[in-house]
């Protein structure tokens, strides 16, 4: 669409600095049809065939690739210790390069505390034991004939987002950096009620250890009612097996918990009548609050947002029509609002959700917006279906101790400059 | 057959029955074939295997395998330093983790990142020895064992406040 499609009609401010009506999204697509089907009738026959629509294409194979002109779109890869810990390192989704909600399966974040693991499938087992009747242990291939469930649910690193939390400038950085430890699939696998009910829990076994077949053995205390309403071992990732970065053959799925419970390359479950203070849930994993005392065991993620489109290290290209778009979730279900400020917090309008709204899944929201080339701070604030409201950074800032990066989600503003430059700030 | 086997052959074609959603295809896990990683050590100290050592013992052993990551002492880092305070980790592990017999698990478990596993009992109890006795919470002639980590008082011990307890899955 063009300045003067835009220019030329009456356009339906819903708030300040140019945002538009949601309503606005439908008929401007229609608008969009139109124009695209008035093709001028001349200069046909000089017009250029280009060299693919004049041979013939190549020949099929086995796994597709993207495109090689994507072979940019990669994850962020941190590795803060490289020279003494290489195998600790972190991996971010390149959200500013993504639309939809679903993340490739190759751009799934990763956060490794020891490394990818090289797994024999037909040597790996699960284990089920502790407080249960019957101890058991599960081959792939027994599991593969559990009837299975399919949902889609995000994944996101309890240290997400972690550079706006502790650095005192803002870093300018892409999404991939800033909010990519967070990532959405569609899982398929076995209800772990199933197979917990297979063993027997006994009465007092109240909280499972996961742990992983990992270097580190990585290990998470989770809460039996956890793990009967809603856990899942996942054995599919968007419709493939899981990847190897991603718990190959199986991981743990607990929708809406911080990512490191959902234990990868998951080999126990241990029934236990109590948390047993694993290193993650004892230091590595719980906030220090603003009076120095400390948060365990808290697992749902919070409330969160940010624009994707346009987003930071983005160059505007020009004045006029745009649609803003971005994702949104919460641990505690699904999203109910997002509103979305192009006058740095000023003025609201609410965005429009793409369904179906799913419980701990990403939502995309989007909002369409006539830029007119003037300074400003976009930012959006998403609102859960329990009424709990992004916070801004400075409220954040003020519940923690000034050293936790944890369960940050505050909300995120990108500075839009006179040339077009789309820049990280605190406000 | 009687009455009463009758109804304890119902009953437990009863029990069967409900567990019939999966195809039951669960093998029998005999203990013996369940590794230590597969459990963890209890705060109260179950889990932990024969042995010994002390922070002297862990000095030569901390130089050999963890320098490196965690710095000459223990609160250099650069990798989480685990000898607090210090000004790289504001949770260092032998200060701020509420219960020692974690020390002695994660060390064992985990550690050192390149060969984790490697390490056997009686050098992750002086491992664990040494931290303690760096950070202060041990003497140094005290010898870390089944019976001496879990009743290590953890200095940081009660300032955890257990949001699972207090609200449940709600976000903080």
């Amino acid at each position: 669409m063009t300045r003067s499609d835009i220019d030329g009609a009456a356009l339906e401010y819903a708030a300040g600095g140019g945002l538009l009506s949601r309503r606005a999204l439908l008929a401007s697509a229609a608008a969009g049809t139109a124009a695209g089907l008035a093709l001028p009738g001349a200069a046909r026959a000089e017009a250029e065939i280009p060299e693919w629509t004049r041979t013939a294409g190549a020949r099929a194979r086995g796994y597709g690739m993207p495109a090689a002109a994507e072979s940019a779109v990669q994850r962020a890869i941190i590795e803060p210790w490289q020279d003494v810990a290489p195998a600790f390192s972190l991996s971010g989704t390149p959200h500013h390069r993504l639309r939809g909600t679903i993340t490739p399966s190759g751009l799934h974040f990763e956060v490794h505390h020891g490394g990818r693991p090289d797994i024999d499938p037909a040597r790996h087992r699960l284990m089920i034991h502790g407080l249960v009747e019957r101890p058991l242990q599960f081959s792939r291939d027994a599991l593969e004939r559990y009837p299975m469930v399919t949902a889609t649910h995000f994944l996101e690193c309890a240290g997400n987002s972690l550079f706006n939390a502790v650095m005192p400038e803002p870093m300018q950085a892409g999404c991939d950096m800033l909010h990519g430890l967070l990532s959405n699939t569609e899982w398929t696998g076995i209800p772990l009620r199933v197979l917990m009910e297979e063993a027997g829990v006994k009465p007092e076994g109240k909280w499972v250890v996961a742990a992983g077949a990992d270097g580190p053995s990585l290990a998470r205390s989770i809460p039996m009612e956890k793990v009967m309403s809603d856990g899942m071992l996942a054995l599919y990732q968007n419709g493939e097996r899981i990847r190897p970065e991603q718990g190959y053959p199986m991981r743990l799925l607990l929708p809406g918990f911080e990512g490191n419970m959902n234990i990868k390359w998951l080999t126990s479950l241990w029934v236990t009548e109590a948390p047993v203070h694993t290193k993650d849930e004892s230091g590595e994993y719980t906030e220090i609050l603003a009076d120095g005392s400390s948060v365990q065991f808290t697992f749902a993620m919070g409330v969160k947002s940010f624009i994707t489109h346009p987003s930071s290290t983005m160059t505007m290209s020009g004045a006029g029509y745009y649609e803003i778009s971005g994702l949104a979730w919460t641990g505690a279900g699904k999203v109910a609002k997002v509103e979305v400020s192009a006058d740095g917090g000023q003025s609201w309008a609410e965005a429009a959700l793409a369904g179906p709204v799913r419980p701990q899944a990403l939502t995309r929201f989007s909002l369409p917006w006539h830029w007119d080339g003037s300074p400003l701070v976009l930012m959006s604030r998403a609102t859960d279906e329990t009424g709990a409201v992004q916070p801004a950074r400075a409220d954040w800032k003020a519940r923690y101790h000034a050293s936790n990066f944890l369960h940050y989600n505050a909300i995120q503003p990108w500075q839009i400059t006179a040339e077009g430059a789309v820049q990280n700030v605190y406000l | 057959m009687s009455i009463f086997k009758l109804a304890t052959a119902a009953l437990l074609l009863t029990a069967a029955a409900a567990r019939a959603e999966g195809p039951g295809l669960g093998q029998p896990l005999d203990a013996a074939d369940i590794p230590f990683y597969a459990t963890y050590v209890k705060p109260d100290g179950t889990g932990l295997p024969e042995g010994s050592g002390t922070a002297a013992q862990g000095a030569e052993i901390y130089a050999a395998n963890c320098a490196s990551c965690h710095g000459k002492t223990g609160s250099e880092g650069p990798v989480m330093p685990p000898v607090g305070p210090n000004d790289v980790w504001a949770k260092p592990a032998g200060s701020y983790w509420p219960y020692a017999t974690t020390l002695f698990d994660y060390i064992r478990r985990a550690m050192p990142l390149e060969a984790p596993k490697s390490l056997s009992d009686d050098e992750a109890y002086a491992l664990a020895a040494y931290i303690l006795e760096r950070n202060g919470v041990i003497e140094a002639e005290t010898a870390m064992t089944a019976e001496t980590l879990p009743a290590v008082k953890m200095p940081n011990h009660g300032n955890f406040l257990d949001v699972w307890a207090k609200q449940g899955a709600k976000p903080w």
